[in-house]
């Protein structure tokens, strides 16, 4: 991501505050106060009172910011400052309460902090602020040690539910539609709200009772006012950790309801393979190449699979995008 | 002067924001309300549940959009898919007229979720109108922009910031959504007559009007929407409607939000100033 250049706060003094008489001008001085405002918070929730550059903020921020008869240019610039992070913390403290849960408050407050000030938002919607935390934690994993295969599920099983929530749908195919096709030749499409999740750890279970405990209520909509810094109530009452145990997710919508839903490891490949765009006769030969299983009537098994997921509406028609 | 090109002739009363809590309440007690404002970056999504409830809304009810991230004062240019995305919800919406914020809150594609607050500069307005131009034009909708609640200003600034808006909306030929709570709350934190604000806009460039409950600080006063809307604030509704005339009212209430009732309620108190207005003497 591009970054703006730190302006220095000992050079700015010696130069004549920040004008703005053209378009450049603006940005520039945008850039600044963008800067200022994406730096982590002390930890007393204040601005920093040293600038990039080792000198003082306060210095820097009187460059641009004219203090009135109540604050200085340097409480001017914390208001934005903190209102910034109280607002990026708490949406990210709504939307992963199995993260936290995982962690504990304090380490879960760390990991995040760390995360946005290297990948501050990057998208209009506070929807897609969690977009890029496994991307960061599959760099630095040491956020989420010791635990960080726990972690990594569970941030893939939250971001799923994100998707399922509200990505677009297209129109689903029935098993009428493909009656007459031929398995070898057919392809189908997945629809996009549909993740499917190869996991370590049963976080499916493990969410439902965080979720029960707090009664947690899943951030929906964005505002433009804030509340104060999400921070620790009280004790914080454990759940016990999820076990260790290979398990196949998908998470979905049906009737605009999200669902996850455990998959046998044979269906899970053969979605996957429909998905990387396989024919229907060869997502099921990679299927049943993969099963461990016996004793089973596989024709019987996949008949039931696709006739279960053509009615959950997950099939559209396969398109190479 | 009420119903003018700015809000696309309409005279829409007083509506209420589209609110989470609320969505089982409305859509299964179908209250009469004037018309609802939604923030169309909610709905900016490719499917689901919003989507869904803002269908079922629309069967029944007048939708305004109001948006909070096109960042008109933003010195990049705004983004063309941001643009497409608003399109489709203005296409779906059939919104009479859309608003934003006159603020800047994206640099580099980094965003702050926030409405920064300009200078007041004469090139940063000119840049800002160039911006709402090119929105106007892609959306095919009016626009009207909205001043934003601020706690800071800069060494930078040139005018007023009701000279500025003021630039702005004559060089962009917009409208202007007067938010007298925001004109409250800054003038507290830059010492300034909110009445000067309110008397030195254009009024016929008016289309729509928020009100909102504000919190104050020890040294600040902060724009929360989680209040009922304060007494002085009231009075500056007041005096607004006198030099607007009746415009479409919008109450904000984004934060410890209520019952339906109380809110509507609340925003159903605009009623008294407008008949005042319009039963006094000539």
């Amino acid at each position: 991501m591009k970054r703006s250049k730190p302006i220095s706060s000992s050079k700015s003094l010696k130069t004549p505050r920040l004008d703005v008489r053209s378009r450049a001008e603006l940005k520039a001085l945008q850039s600044l106060m963008a800067t200022a405002v994406f730096r982590p918070l002390t930890a007393q929730d204040g601005m920093q009172p040293r600038w990039i550059d080792g000198g003082k903020t306060s210095d820097l921020a009187s460059t641009f910011i004219k203090p009135n008869d109540r604050l200085t240019s340097f409480d001017r610039l914390e208001i934005y400052n903190r209102v910034y992070w109280f607002r990026v913390l708490d949406c990210l403290y709504d939307d992963y309460p199995g993260l936290r849960a995982i962690l504990g408050e304090r380490k879960f407050m760390k990991l995040i902090t760390a995360y946005l000030a290297k990948y501050p938002s990057a998208s209009f919607t506070l929807r897609n602020l969690g977009s890029r935390l496994e991307t960061f934690l599959r760099d630095e994993p040491r956020w989420v040690a010791p635990r960080p295969e726990l972690a990594l599920d569970m941030i893939r099983f939250e971001w799923a539910q994100v998707v399922a929530f509200d990505d677009g749908a297209r129109p689903a195919i029935t098993p009428d539609d493909i009656l007459d096709a031929r398995p070898e030749k057919l392809r189908l499409g997945l629809q996009p709200y549909l993740s499917l999740l190869e996991l370590n750890y049963e976080v499916d279970e493990f969410l439902v009772a965080v979720k029960k405990s707090e009664s947690a209520v899943l951030r929906s909509e964005a505002s433009n006012t804030f509340e104060a810094m999400p921070h620790a109530s009280g004790p914080e009452k454990r759940i016990r950790l999820p076990k260790r145990k290979r398990i196949h997710l998908a998470v979905h919508r049906h009737d605009n309801m999200l669902y996850y839903k455990r998959l046998d490891p044979e269906g899970f490949v053969i979605l996957t393979a429909l998905r990387e765009g396989a024919s229907v006769e060869d997502a099921c030969l990679r299927g049943l190449s993969s099963t461990k299983r016996i004793g089973i009537d596989w024709s019987e098994e996949i008949k039931d699979y696709f006739n279960n997921w053509a009615s959950l509406g997950w099939f559209c028609r396969f398109s190479k995008k | 002067m009420p119903a003018n090109s700015f809000n696309n002739f309409t005279e829409y009363g007083i509506g209420i924001g589209l609110r989470v809590p609320h969505y089982r309440h409305i859509l299964s007690q179908k209250p009469v309300v004037d018309w609802f404002e939604i923030i169309s970056e909610n709905f900016m999504v490719d499917g689901g549940r919003p989507l869904e409830v803002l269908d079922s809304i629309l069967e029944q009810y007048r939708v305004v959009q109001h948006g909070v991230a096109m960042y008109f004062g933003s010195a990049d240019r705004l983004s063309r898919e941001h643009l497409k995305k608003l399109k489709r919800l203005v296409k779906r919406t059939k919104t009479p007229w859309l608003s934003d914020h006159l603020c800047w809150g994206s640099v580099d594609g980094r965003y702050t979720h926030d409405l920064l607050p300009m200078p007041y500069t004469f090139a940063a307005a000119k840049a800002t109108a160039d911006n709402i131009r090119e929105a106007r034009d892609f959306l095919e909708v009016p626009i009207c922009v909205e001043n934003v609640s601020s706690y800071a200003e800069f060494h930078a600034s040139e005018m007023t910031e009701w000279e500025f808006l003021s630039e702005v909306v004559e060089r962009a030929d917009c409208g202007i959504l007067l938010d007298v709570n925001n004109i409250y709350v800054s003038s507290q934190n830059h010492n300034f007559d909110p009445y000067d604000y309110l008397n030195n806009v254009p009024p016929d460039r008016v289309g729509q009007i928020h009100i909102a409950g504000h919190s104050k600080f020890e040294k600040y006063i902060l724009d929360t929407h989680d209040h009922p809307v304060l007494d002085p604030v009231w009075k500056m509704y007041a005096h607004a409607v006198k030099l607007v005339g009746r415009t479409a009212t919008l109450l904000e209430w984004d934060d410890s939000i209520p019952t339906f009732d109380e809110v509507h309620n609340e925003a159903l108190k605009a009623n008294q100033f407008v008949e005042k207005l319009e039963n006094a003497p000539a």
